[in-house]
């Protein structure tokens, strides 16, 4: 699963990193930082998870 | 579930799209129809204030879905459609353009704005609730030089920062001698108040507007201590109402928002999600409706998922609302009822960046950010795990 993140639209809650810090963190402004742009099977439901929690709908995901 | 099954969702903004879209990702296969008031794509509202209003942002960057995503989902969009009316028994909706059958219905209407009392509308006169709103406010601002802001909660105090960052001269009015911040109350008020002053807006707080100066358009406002303030714009962030009116009649119970249950349910297949649905208090006693942007989105969740699998969702959703003032992002997650002091537990308030517990006696009952997003986020996390001894924890910013 492919991940990409709209860093001009995040707005800095970190929903993404309390669903799934494998995946996501965030620099001292709190703007998201991808830590990697795949999913493995094990990561699906957390980044699925990050990118519905996502109050900016930042997050993008596709197969 | 049989590909008949037909599920209705009105209000187009977050909440409904939100649960459209996990309807479809969860597997749902039958119809889903989304009727929304307005004859714009879904979209989100918390840019209103902040950067569409400052100039930031085109309305496309407001977009909640690409168009392709919306269309892939195969979710039917009607928009530029008021709901007008609600027949349990025939499970119809009534619509401006018709009758909409529906096997469960979702409604997520939303709120509308609270405009300043008075018999006759005054051009200049404007409130934020909508795209249209926002374009309307923005096209009026191009000849004006001094705003007047009346109500100083999160959308009075975003709207007067927008205003500053376009250059404008704003008086923030405020019917509380306190800047009460949404869920967060009183507790910000000092360092709200030093805020908004230090980036030029003239705070008039433990005041309301009386009355509208000027003929055919706005000139200014008289103030409830007498005084008048001048004003080629008038901006009223007085509150907001939700929109129930079109279940008048129904046999839902409205008052103060749709009331539901704990997992949305207001009655047999009909469920309510955001701003406008008034849900059990997690304390037990009383109710509660929250309008903020994550709430919906976790109630959409939710909902959908009973609606998937027939078993009732009901998460404890707490509290997160987030804002940004004069380039200062201001977070908050919790149920600050009774909250009396703010401890800070990271960074240096002094230097305008750090991580408050908000207590209400030695409890701690929710976390403040104030510029330090990732302490915040860390406090919040350990907030959410329940450790009683929270308020002695030492954090790393």
């Amino acid at each position: 699963m492919k991940i990409e993140v709209n860093q001009q639209g995040c707005v800095g809650s970190g929903q993404c990193v309390l669903a799934a810090d494998e995946l996501f963190d965030q620099d001292d402004d709190g703007i998201v930082i991808l830590l990697r742009d795949h999913a493995g099977p094990g990561l699906r439901d957390s980044a699925q998870r990050a990118a519905s929690l996502c109050p900016a709908r930042a997050i993008t995901l596709s197969d | 579930m049989t590909a008949r099954h037909g599920t209705v969702i009105v209000g187009a903004s977050i909440g409904g799209f939100t649960t459209a879209e996990s309807l479809r990702r969860g597997g749902y296969e039958g119809r889903i129809t989304v009727v929304g008031e307005e004859p714009h794509l879904p979209y989100h509202r918390p840019p209103l204030s902040k950067q569409i209003l400052a100039g930031e942002w085109t309305h496309d960057d407001a977009a909640i879905a690409p168009v392709e995503t919306i269309s892939a989902l195969g979710i039917d969009l009607v928009l530029g459609t008021r709901a007008t009316g609600l027949d349990t028994g025939r499970r119809v909706v009534h619509t401006t353009e018709g009758e909409l059958r529906f096997d469960s219905l979702v409604i997520a209407t939303g709120v509308s704005a609270r405009r300043l009392g008075q018999r006759s509308p005054l051009a200049g006169l404007h409130t934020l609730r909508t795209l249209d709103d926002a374009t309307g406010l923005t096209a009026d601002l191009a000849g004006a030089a001094r705003v007047l802001v009346a109500g100083a909660g999160v959308l009075g105090s975003e709207i007067a920062a927008g205003l500053v960052k376009r250059g404008l001269a704003v008086t923030l009015v405020g019917r509380s001698r306190s800047i009460r911040f949404g869920q967060v109350g009183a507790l910000l008020s000092p360092r709200l108040a030093d805020l908004h002053e230090k980036n030029g807006v003239h705070l008039r707080l433990g005041l309301h507007v009386v009355r509208l100066l000027g003929t055919d358009r706005v000139a200014g406002a008289v103030l409830s201590d007498g005084s008048e303030v001048a004003a080629d714009v008038v901006v009223a962030a007085a509150g907001s109402s939700p929109r129930v009116e079109w279940l008048a009649g129904s046999g839902l119970r409205i008052a103060d928002g749709l009331w539901c249950d704990s997992a949305g349910r207001a009655a047999k297949d009909i469920y309510a999600v955001g701003d406008v649905a008034r849900r059990p208090a997690a304390s037990g006693t009383g109710s509660t409706r929250v309008e903020h942007q994550q709430n919906a989105i976790e109630q959409a969740l939710a909902v959908a998922g009973t609606i998937s699998t027939g078993f009732p969702h009901s998460p404890d959703i707490v509290p997160f609302f987030w804002s940004e003032l004069y380039g200062t992002r201001i977070q908050a997650y919790g149920r600050f009822n009774g909250a009396s002091t703010l401890e800070v537990v990271a960074g240096d308030a002094a230097e305008g960046k750090f991580v408050g517990l908000a207590l209400c006696g030695s409890t701690a009952v929710g976390v403040v950010g104030w510029n330090l997003p990732r302490a915040f986020r860390e406090a919040r996390a350990q907030f959410t795990s329940g450790s009683p001894d929270i308020g002695e924890r030492q954090f790393v910013p």
